[in-house]
């Protein structure tokens, strides 16, 4: 910091005062992570473009896949539809998950930049230098509008060079910019809504979970639950961010032009969204959130005294909010299940492709186990940040008091990990019976589809516990290197996400465990690499809990 | 048993950091003591090593005749701890984390409880992220002294008090004290706490214990300032080298006939000597202070400095050119 808070450098005396030194330190502070993202998502699309065009040379080629494709109900949750067969369509609906991507980041972003420097009582200490009271907002939101910015120009210049038309170059890096600048508004909001960072990224990200499921459930004309109400059901993609900037449409050779009206719409929702956060932080004061704090008990509840009293405490908000999430997200894969078929059946040119794929049954059994390899990706997720709280813990000071008392290192570790362990699987769980049991409505056998989404769901648990392990492993050893388990994570995201489409050699897919559960709920695979995950699992986590005995505690 | 904790040569490196260099603590059971140190000299360190927290590179530690690494809980139980830096959990209150410490320690007193949130003045329903700094160490300092234990580590324990809160603090030490098999290790900075509540100081810096002893023997360790007004026939300069040879002769400076030095409690005697000899027309002594001894060890440039020197003369003649006593 020193040499950038000089008071030189500050210039004005406005609200805004220091801006660009507190964008500066953003950016110091961000200066590794921020240019690899945006480059390793800027040139994704030109992946796909060598992909395809390697893969379906030919016009026609791709007018057939793009006919099977179209049908394809996993790819229509998880992409969006597809408009034509055009190269440059079928790059831009294979990276129909790019917005959600920019939109997670961004969120992330804005809000360690806001409410994380805030609770850690940083901002106080620079904004009792000589900085406006809206700076550390504004800087985040410039940083992070900036760099999803050099994202879309980084996809635009990528892909023209490839030989993709301009305007649809242009179009589809402005697609996941504009996600990118609608989250960072959201999560604006959100920082200023609560005292707590953890509670804000919550936020924030279940509003971006809702919007891609409104996507979903809007591209898949709704639920196909009878009695269920009818008609178009258009207008939910158009209403949810993600949604709105797919259908900028680039390179839309069938409507004619890409309809950059839309990215008009998107800047006024991102100005909105700034509007109300620079409203919100104007009225509450630093530290403080807008929603107040209650009094609490005088006395603790007499069961209120084990390591695991506590956890319950520290844990239950965040399992509360992703079961809900969960349930959910099988609400709305279980409801558009029921579509798989239609979308095939529908379609008088796609027998082949019907019987091809195994017939109803196989489709079904397809979508289940893609949809679900994505859900247990998500519950990693969980399982991770669970996991980490021991972390959080530590560096906050807050684990020493609890150990210096009659509460032995494995003791702590273990309350925390029943919620790492048990959480996420229980959310899993809930997802699969959801999404088994709505699916049943539609086919009539309720019992029996339940059960089936239990096991589709209950398949990818090792793989589910092999990333938890991995960040407990991490965290009793290489306490420093935690963040790794994230990039663990974002590794499996990617093999899972991109890889098929990128032709990646077996070796490298079979290197994420979710490939391996996602073969193994086929029910035909052999159970080796199961088994052989479980012995990994159970491996990690004795290392990371003897690492844990032996470490000083806190390691900083 | 009669010494609560004994280690001898503790020594931690953190990377680079040699944070313990060869540590020796001894800690009588019964006694208040004071450990005291500049930043960074490892005070905190010690603490957590202590407390099995962290593993010591070499040396051994024994704390309450057992062995931490082995019964940490056992002995846990036996003790209460306050870290120099509290912090609470945000969401939950502060009689909870209260409840909570000392309920995972084995129990607490719930009158004492009640008691001492009197004493402290403090509302225990506020949420943890709410309390002030001075509130969340009256939080910690409640859970602490309202468990039964034989042992208590404070960490700089007043640090963000106000006065009379501190005063508060100090009463609770003494009835502590007061009371039989109570050992009390306290860190700090504050040498005021430090001589109203401790018979024995340990003094470290830069990982090594420097002092260690009584109040009393201290006092002994501390130099008396003298300012002397020579005679009009004396020669200043001679004189003034003269004492500079006598060793335990401390930042010397003339201005004139006045000369006025530090001196340990064995160079006393054959400095005035020697200015009786020259022969004085007034004299000056300043009577040796602790204060006067900290600073001395707080001072890190190494050499008797002349911030302590600055910082302990300033009794003395001001102004006048400052010889370096030579040693
Ligand atoms: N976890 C750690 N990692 C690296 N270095 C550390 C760690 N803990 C302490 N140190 C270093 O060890 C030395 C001793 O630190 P310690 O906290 O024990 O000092 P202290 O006497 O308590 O100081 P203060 O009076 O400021 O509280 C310092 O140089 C510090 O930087
Ligand atoms: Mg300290």
């Amino acid at each position: 910091m020193t040499g950038l808070a000089g008071p030189r450098a500050l210039t004005g005396t406005g609200v805004l005062t220091g801006v660009g030194v507190l964008a500066r330190l953003a950016l110091r502070r961000d200066r590794v992570l921020l240019p690899i993202w945006v480059y390793v998502i800027g040139i994704l699309p030109v992946s796909f473009a060598v992909t395809f065009a390697d893969l379906y040379p030919t016009a026609a080629d791709r007018a057939e896949f793009a006919r099977t494709s179209a049908g394809n109900a996993t790819f229509m949750a998880l992409y969006g539809p597809l408009s034509g067969s055009s190269l440059g369509e079928l790059v831009v609906w294979r990276g129909g998950f790019i917005p959600v991507i920019t939109g997670l980041i961004s969120l992330l972003v804005v809000i360690r930049h806001t409410r994380t420097e805030e609770e850690a009582g940083r901002r106080e200490l620079v904004g009792s230098t000589v900085v406006g009271r809206q700076a550390g907002l504004a800087a985040a939101l410039v940083v992070t509008l900036a760099a999803n910015l050099g994202l879309a120009v980084v996809t635009a210049a990528a892909l023209s060079l490839r030989g993709l038309p301009v305007a649809g170059s242009v179009a589809a890096g402005l697609e996941y910019a504009a996600a990118g600048w609608i989250f960072a508004g959201v999560g604006a909001v959100a920082a200023q809504l609560t005292t707590s960072a953890g509670a804000a990224r919550g936020i924030a990200t279940v509003a971006l979970a809702g919007s891609f499921a409104a996507r979903v459930l809007g591209d898949h004309g709704g639920f196909t639950v009878p009695g269920g109400p009818g008609g178009s059901w258009e207008w939910l993609s158009w209403a949810s961010p993600i949604g709105l900037v797919q259908r900028i449409g680039p390179y839309a050779a069938t409507s004619g032009a890409e309809r950059w009206w839309v990215l008009a719409v998107a800047a006024g929702l991102v100005a909105a969204l700034v509007a109300a956060a620079v409203a919100l932080s104007a009225r509450r004061d630093l530290g403080a959130g807008l929603l107040p704090d209650r009094l609490g008990r005088a006395e603790a509840a007499p069961a209120f005294g084990s390591p695991l009293a506590l956890t319950w405490r520290l844990h239950r908000g965040l399992l509360a909010g992703w079961l809900t999430g969960f349930a959910l997200l099988g609400l709305v894969f279980g409801g558009v299940a029921a579509g798989v078929t239609d979308l095939v059946e529908d379609n008088p040119g796609l027998g082949d492709v019907f019987t091809r794929l195994g017939g109803r049954a196989g489709l079904i059994d397809a979508y289940l186990a893609a949809i679900m390899s994505i859900l247990g990706m998500i519950a990693a997720g969980y399982a991770i940040q669970a996991v980490l709280r021991l972390r959080a813990e530590e560096a906050a000071g807050r684990a020493e008091p609890v150990l210096a008392t009659a509460v032995s290192r494995p003791r702590w570790a273990a309350s925390h990990l029943v919620f790492a362990a048990l959480g996420p699987a229980a959310a899993m769980l809930l997802a699969g019976a959801v999404t088994g049991l709505v699916y049943g409505l539609t086919d009539g056998g309720v019992g029996r589809q339940t059960a089936r989404g239990l096991g589709w769901a209950a398949a990818q648990l090792p793989a589910v516990a092999l990333l938890a392990a991995i960040a407990l492993a991490l965290f009793g050893l290489l306490p420093r290197l935690w963040a790794m388990s994230w990039a663990v994570l974002a590794a499996c995201l990617f093999i899972g996400l991109v890889g098929s489409g990128l032709n990646l050699s077996h070796w490298l897919l079979d290197l994420s465990p979710f490939t391996h559960t996602t073969h193994a709920s086929g029910g035909s695979a052999d159970p080796l690499p199961l088994a052989s995950l479980c012995v990994l699992v159970l491996a990690l986590a004795a290392v990371g809990l003897a690492g844990l005995r032996r470490r000083d505690i806190p390691t900083t | 048993m009669d010494e609560a904790i004994r280690a001898e040569g503790l020594v931690k490196t953190f990377g680079p950091t040699r944070a313990l260099d060869g540590l020796d603590l001894r800690v009588r059971t019964g006694e208040v003591h004071g450990f005291l140190g500049p930043n960074g000299a490892g005070k905190s360190t010690t603490l957590r090593v202590l407390l099995g927290l962290m593993r010591a590179d070499a040396g051994t530690v024994s704390l309450l005749g057992g062995d931490l690494w082995r019964e940490a809980t056992a002995l846990h139980r036996r003790l209460a701890y306050v870290p120099g830096d509290v912090t609470l959990w945000p969401n939950l209150s502060g009689g909870e984390a209260i409840d909570l410490l000392g309920r995972l320690r084995g129990g607490l007193d719930r009158r004492r409880r009640a008691e001492l949130l009197d004493r402290f003045d403090l509302d225990p329903r506020l949420k943890g992220r709410s309390y002030s700094k001075g509130n969340r160490q009256k939080v910690a300092l409640v859970a602490a002294f309202a468990s039964d234990v034989e042992l208590l580590l404070l960490d700089e324990p007043t640090s963000g008090l106000d006065p009379l809160m501190e005063e508060q603090f100090r009463e609770l030490v003494r009835e502590e004290q007061r009371r039989d098999g109570r050992t009390v290790l306290l860190s700090s900075h504050i040498l005021s706490e430090v001589e109203a509540l401790c018979e024995r100081v340990t003094i470290i810096r830069d990982g090594r214990a420097v002092e260690s002893g009584t109040l009393a023997e201290m006092r002994h360790l501390t130099r008396t300032i003298v300012q002397a007004d020579l005679t009009p026939a004396a020669d200043a300069a001679a004189t003034a080298a003269g004492l500079a040879a006598i060793p335990g002769v401390h930042d010397l400076a003339t201005a004139g006939g006045r000369v006025s030095f530090e001196a340990d409690e064995g160079a006393l005697t054959p400095a005035l000597s020697r200015l009786a000899a020259v022969g004085v027309r007034g004299l000056v002594s300043t009577p040796p202070t602790l204060e006067e001894l900290f600073l001395r060890h707080y001072d890190r440039s190494g050499a008797s400095g002349a911030t302590t020197g600055a910082g302990a003369a300033t009794g003395a003649a001001a102004g006048g050119e400052r010889a370096e006593a030579g040693r």
